[in-house]
Order: structure tokens, then C-alpha cells, then sequence
């Protein structure tokens, strides 16, 4: 595994490059939505990761890959908030910030869809949509704008599978919770969606319907920033890989530079003989 | 939109299905769907033909009105047990609380005291919405599950009424002389007031839902055919009628005693303010959020804790009612069934369809739960069936109703679920 240098704590990334601004739009346009440098956490002695340098491009679906263990979830719960890093920085829109919690994520525009999807089986699609942010009317539930903005939502994503959108969550297919947990994540105006293991649970049409939507998502601009172990899925949708080993890092790029085998063996092993980059790429 | 009406019964049209098309569709998707309390309320009918047949005055204007009222308690007492079982909790001591709070009223309202009616009922339900509250603080704070904390309760508070009531130095038992304590089981509307009463009532109703089909039909969602609106509307209608014909029947052989007893319309405005927000206001859906899925609840940023300890103020301020509606019936003593009656209370909630697991029930439950318990409790003592096989026959009704939304259930997701 070869070493990833320091980087200067203090530059933001692409800095150098001159600026291109639209009137009104204060990010660089070569900025990735999110980057992380240098990322390191640790449990007590235990070293979840370490320096890891990632960028996760609007538009684009990103899959970060490893084996069990080697920090997947321990990396994405750090961008959702839910730990803070133990030393390192991530740049949001070029700017760097500090979550500290997963509202300020949430604030920012950065959502997770959990594999066990946080929906409520009891409640109903329009339910499930809203809750928490409940549309009202004079204090009321304000039922009809709910109703008529969900379907809205989801005839805009192409999910047309749902019969009904006041059907109970409970009700439906895998795949169809996972777009529903999805379209929840579109309404609250995500920017960067991260899903743990889409497609770990579903049958062949329900994988089909959330690789659909995630890029649908991607096509709206939104980053994708998905975990898997179904490689076929990755080579099927991702725009960009990254590959984590034991805690850092070592590979991302282009989907392009990478098949099946050498994914493998980056994951298993930590590098590969197979002509491909093993230090981490800004871009 | 170019979205054409679909009903929910699946049917597409331009909305002009005839009555019978309508019917018909609507009685399939019954089949498919929630059945919801159809099976009780049939079982109820079946109940009250039963009993009608075994005696003949069941069914009896005077009768009918001793069921309602006795329904009352229970019907409360099943409301307060509903905000904690669609959280997945329950109350064990609803009882106790409830009679703890009679005793408080009825204390306050003896001469020695003196209190003006308003005050001492007023302070009796702060007291029980205060214990309601004392016992959510304690079960969340301590996370354990609030079978025991109310379990604890029900020890507790049943101490706490019988020293009130013994500690009156009057034989334990304090009778009922205010007026509108005693008042709201014992005095009635005048016959025009019920009539205007439940004609009101039923109007009011009638408007929310004509209101309700008719925002849907115009923004374009799913929506019932305007025959479904004007037979529900009718239908709403026609049972006012029916009940303000019992109500204002001469009940009395002696002298004259007719029209609707107050407590009926304080349990329906109780009903009413209740099924509101539970299923119109953001607090309501966040209890049935948390009871189906509480870490999602949590996760989408709802604060559970606040909801939890709402509902449990909300169940002990219902058992209070409860309990000055039970004083107004059977004055205060230190015999009061506490036990029994939140038996009572969870049996009324569950035959009506509440769920013993949390997130799924809805207020309208209590109201036939509680009119079951009270038609087999007026029925049961009309064929002068002893006590004993009374409470066998309750326990075979709960089991019954718990099997039947059980299998209702399971034939749903079969046949509905995709």
C-alpha cells in the first residue's frame, strides 16, 4: 500500500486554477460538490480511516467499494454528520466546513438513504414523503398539496410502479420503498444522496427500477454517492469508483479505469497488478 | 391535469358510474382492503339481536339510553388508552387515575370545601393530566417499557384514591350533591336542544366531508363519486335521527324523563376534538409515525420524547374525564373498579381495532369498542346472567375480536398488497 503524502492542511482544492464564476454563483465550476482531505477517524486506538482523499462531483454517480470492514460505513456516516472526523477537512462547494451533526448535513443538502430505509410502514407513501416537514394549511395538515406534490415528485423521478401514492408504505416491493426512501431525500432538495447498499435486499426488476432512479438522480444534477458490493451494479451506473482498503482510500477515478478484476483485486488485496492507478486521484 | 377521476375503487371513468356501479365496486374493495371495523360492527348488531330476542326490552327506549351512558366511561377511558397503544405503550393504571380524579372532584365539592363546580373539576383533570404526565416523564426518562411504570401507577394511584376517599371520614363513599357533576349522567338537553344538538352536530359533520371529496374531486386526486359524499351524508343524517328518536322517548314510567343526557355530547365533542388532531395536525401524525417506525420518526427529525410525554398528558387528562363522568354515575367510593375498568378500557380500544403494537388505530375505535362492552355489560344483566359468566363472556369477546383483525389482516395483505 503505498503512502499517501500530507497534504497542506490549509489549501482548498483547485485552488491555482483560475476562478470561473457565473453572476450569482460563488462555486469554482470545476469544484466538486464534496471533498474530502485528508479524512482520518479513529475509535480509541482503532483507526476507521485514514487520510483519505475523496471528490464526489455533482451529476455524477460515485460508488465507493471495499471489502467488509474496511470503512464504508464509517466514511459515509462522517459526511452525514453522525461522527466528526478526527482530524482532516471537507469542502463543501469549494468552502470548507464542519458537521457536526446530521442536521447540519441535512442543512447543507446532504442526505442518506439507510438500508433499513427509516420508513414507517404504517404510514402511507404521502405520509412517509412529508413527515417531519409537514405541509400545513391554518395549522392543519394540508393533505391535497401533499398528495398532488408527491405524485408530482415521483412521476418526475419515472417511478411509475407505485398504484397509489396513499398506499401503505408497507405494502410495497423492496424497490419501491428504496424510491420512496429516494424521492424523500429529492423533496428535502438533496444534493448529495448517499445510499448504503441499494440493491442488497431486491430482486432483478426492483434493482433494475433503483439503478433507474439513481440515475435519474444524477441527471438532475444531484451527487450520488453510493455503496455497494454488487460490482455488476457498479460497472452498471457509476461515473466514478473509489475503492476503500483497511481504512484509506487507495484508488478513485474515472468508472472507465477499472473492471472487474482489478476492482477485485483493489478491494482484496490493496492493489493491483493490472495497470491501474494505486494513488489516490483529486479528480 | 388531464387526470381523470379514479375512485379508489380502481375504476377509471369521467365520474358518472351509476349508483349501482359504485356500490358494487365499493363492496369488492372492502373485500381487498383495511376492512377496518366492519367485523365489529356487525358483531355488535348480531349482540344486540341476540340479546333483543333473549329480552325483549333490550332494544327499549329507556334501555338503550342506560347503554349509551354506561358506554361513556368506557368509551373515555378506551380514548386514553388509545394515545399510548398507537405509540405501542399502554396504561395500566388508567383506572386508578381515573378514580383518583373523581375523588379529587368530588371532595372539592363537598361543603367543607365548597369549591365552584368549574374550579374542582378543573383542578381534578389538571391533577390527572399531571400524573399522566409524572408517569411519561418517568418511563422515558428511565427508558423501560410503560407496562411497568403504569403497572407501578396502577399500585400507586389505587392507594393514592382510596386515602382521598376514606380520609373523608364518611364511611367510604362521597355522594354527589353539586349539580353539574351530578348533572352530566343524571340531567338532560331539553327534547329541542337534542334535536338541534345532533342535527348540528351531524351537519357539521356532513360539511367536513362534503368539503373534504369535494377539494379532492377538484384538485384532480382520487376521490369518491359525489353519490358516495350525498350517502354518507345521508347516512350520517339518518343515524342523528334515529338517535334523537331514542334520546327524546319518555323513558320514565313515573314522570317524564326524556332527551339526551349531557354526557353524550361531552364524550362526542371529546370524540370529535380527539380524531381531529389525531388525523389532521402534525402532532397526531408524529404519534403514528413513532409507533409504526421510531427510528424513523426520529431520524426525519421529529421529537419523539415531546410526542410521547403529549400523549401520555393527553391520557391521563382523558381518564380524569373519565372518572367525574364514572362519579356522575356511581358517586365516589372507595369501591370504585379501578382494575376492572381499565380491563375495560384496553378490551374497548382493541375490539375496536386499535393495535396492541402501536401506529395503527384510530379515536372512532373507542366509540364502538366501549358500545360492545357496554351492550354485552346492560345485555348481560337484562337476561340476569351472573357476574361471573359476564366477565367469561368479555374475555371470549376480546379474543374474538383480536382473531378477527387478525385474519382481516393477513387476508388484505394477501389479496391487496403488491
Amino acid at each position: 500500500m503505498t503512502d499517501v503524502p500530507e497534504s497542506p492542511i490549509t489549501l482548498a482544492p483547485n485552488i491555482g486554477l483560475e476562478a470561473k464564476r457565473d453572476s450569482g454563483s460563488s462555486v469554482l465550476a470545476d469544484t466538486p460538490l464534496l471533498s474530502l482531505r485528508a479524512l482520518t477517524k479513529h475509535f480509541g486506538p482503532v483507526e476507521a480511516l485514514r487520510h483519505c482523499d475523496l471528490d464526489i462531483p455533482a451529476g455524477k454517480i460515485t460508488a465507493l467499494i471495499g471489502d467488509n470492514g474496511a470503512g464504508k460505513s464509517t466514511l459515509i456516516k462522517t459526511i452525514a454528520g453522525i461522527y466528526s472526523p478526527s482530524s482532516g477537512q471537507m469542502f463543501w462547494e469549494g468552502e470548507e466546513v464542519h458537521i457536526h451533526s446530521p442536521h447540519e448535513a441535512d442543512d447543507l443538502g446532504i442526505t442518506t438513504v439507510y438500508q433499513d430505509l427509516a420508513l414507517c410502514d404504517n404510514l402511507d407513501i404521502v405520509q412517509n414523503m412529508y413527515l417531519g416537514h409537514e405541509e400545513t394549511k391554518v395549522g392543519l395538515l394540508n393533505e391535497i398539496t401533499m398528495e398532488l406534490e408527491t405524485k408530482k415528485l415521483l412521476r418526475d423521478l419515472s417511478v411509475f410502479t407505485v398504484q397509489s401514492v396513499r398506499q401503505l408504505v408497507g405494502s410495497l416491493s423492496g424497490g419501491q420503498r428504496q424510491a420512496i426512501a429516494v424521492a424523500r431525500a429529492v423533496m428535502r432538495d438533496a444534493k448529495l444522496v448517499i445510499m448504503d447498499e441499494p440493491t442488497a435486499a431486491l430482486g432483478v426488476s426492483q434493482t433494475q427500477l433503483v439503478l433507474d432512479l439513481i440515475q435519474t438522480l444524477a441527471g438532475r444534477g444531484i451527487a450520488v454517492l453510493v455503496i455497494s458490493h454488487n460490482l455488476t451494479d457498479v460497472f452498471a451506473v457509476a461515473d466514478r469508483i473509489a475503492v476503500l482498503h483497511l481504512g484509506t482510500l487507495i484508488s478513485s477515478g474515472p468508472a472507465s479505469d477499472y473492471d472487474t478484476a482489478s476492482a477485485v483485486d483493489l478491494i482484496t488485496t490493496g492493489g493491483t497488478t493490472r495497470d491501474r492507478s494505486s494513488h489516490s486521484s483529486a479528480s | 391535469m388531464s387526470d381523470t377521476v379514479v375512485t379508489p375503487t380502481g375504476l377509471e371513468g369521467d365520474g358518472s358510474l351509476s349508483p349501482a356501479d359504485v356500490l358494487k365496486a365499493r363492496f369488492k374493495q372492502l373485500r381487498r382492503s383495511d376492512t377496518g371495523m366492519l367485523p365489529i360492527v356487525v358483531g355488535l348488531i348480531i349482540l344486540g339481536a341476540y340479546f333483543e330476542i333473549r329480552s325483549p326490552t333490550f332494544l327499549s327506549a329507556g334501555n338503550l339510553v342506560d347503554l349509551f351512558v354506561q358506554s361513556c366511561v368506557f368509551i373515555l377511558l378506551g380514548l386514553a388508552e388509545i394515545w399510548l397503544l398507537l405509540l405501542g405503550d399502554i396504561d395500566l393504571s388508567a383506572g386508578w387515575i381515573a378514580a383518583t380524579g373523581a375523588a379529587i372532584g368530588a371532595i372539592l365539592l363537598q361543603s367543607s370545601f365548597n369549591w365552584p363546580w368549574w374550579a374542582a373539576l378543573l383542578l381534578a383533570m389538571a391533577a390527572t393530566t399531571a400524573i399522566g404526565t409524572l408517569q411519561g416523564a418517568i418511563t422515558i426518562a428511565l427508558k423501560v417499557p410503560s407496562f411497568i411504570i403504569t403497572l407501578a401507577g396502577s399500585l400507586f394511584w389505587e392507594g393514592v384514591a382510596i386515602w382521598l376517599i376514606d380520609g373523608q371520614n364518611n364511611g367510604g363513599a362521597i355522594s354527589i350533591h353539586e349539580k353539574v357533576l351530578y348533572g352530566i349522567v343524571n340531567l338532560n338537553l331539553s327534547t329541542t336542544a337534542t334535536w338541534i344538538v345532533s342535527l348540528a352536530a351531524a351537519a357539521g359533520m356532513s360539511f367536513l366531508i362534503f368539503y373534504k371529496d369535494r377539494s379532492r374531486r377538484s384538485s384532480g386526486l382520487d376521490s369518491v363519486s359525489i353519490y358516495e359524499t350525498f350517502i354518507k351524508i345521508a347516512a350520517l343524517f339518518g343515524l342523528a335521527i334515529v338517535l334523537v328518536l331514542i334520546f327524546n322517548t319518555d323513558r320514565s314510567t313515573f314522570s317524564v324523563i326524556e332527551g339526551m343526557p349531557y354526557a353524550v355530547p361531552l364524550v362526542a365533542v371529546v370524540l370529535g376534538v380527539y380524531s381531529f388532531v389525531l388525523s389532521r395536525t402534525k402532532p397526531g401524525r408524529y404519534l403514528y409515525a413513532i409507533g409504526g417506525n421510531v427510528e424513523a420518526a426520529r431520524r426525519a427529525g421529529v421529537s419523539v420524547n415531546r410526542y410521547r410525554l403529549l400523549a401520555f398528558a393527553l391520557s391521563g387528562l382523558t381518564a380524569g374525564i373519565a372518572g367525574l363522568v364514572y362519579a356522575s354515575q356511581n358517586g365516589v367510593s372507595d369501591s370504585i373498579p379501578g382494575g376492572t375498568l381499565v380491563l375495560y378500557a384496553v378490551a374497548a380500544a382493541v375490539i375496536g381495532g386499535t393495535s396492541l403494537y402501536g401506529g395503527r388505530g384510530r379515536m372512532i375505535n373507542a366509540l364502538i369498542g366501549g358500545l360492545v362492552i357496554a351492550t354485552i355489560y346492560n345485555g348481560m344483566a337484562l337476561i340476569q346472567l351472573s357476574a361471573s359468566v359476564e366477565l367469561m363472556v368479555e374475555g371470549i369477546v376480546l379474543v374474538a375480536a383480536i382473531a378477527i383483525d387478525s385474519l382481516a389482516r393477513r387476508g388484505a395483505a394477501k389479496l391487496g398488497g403488491s
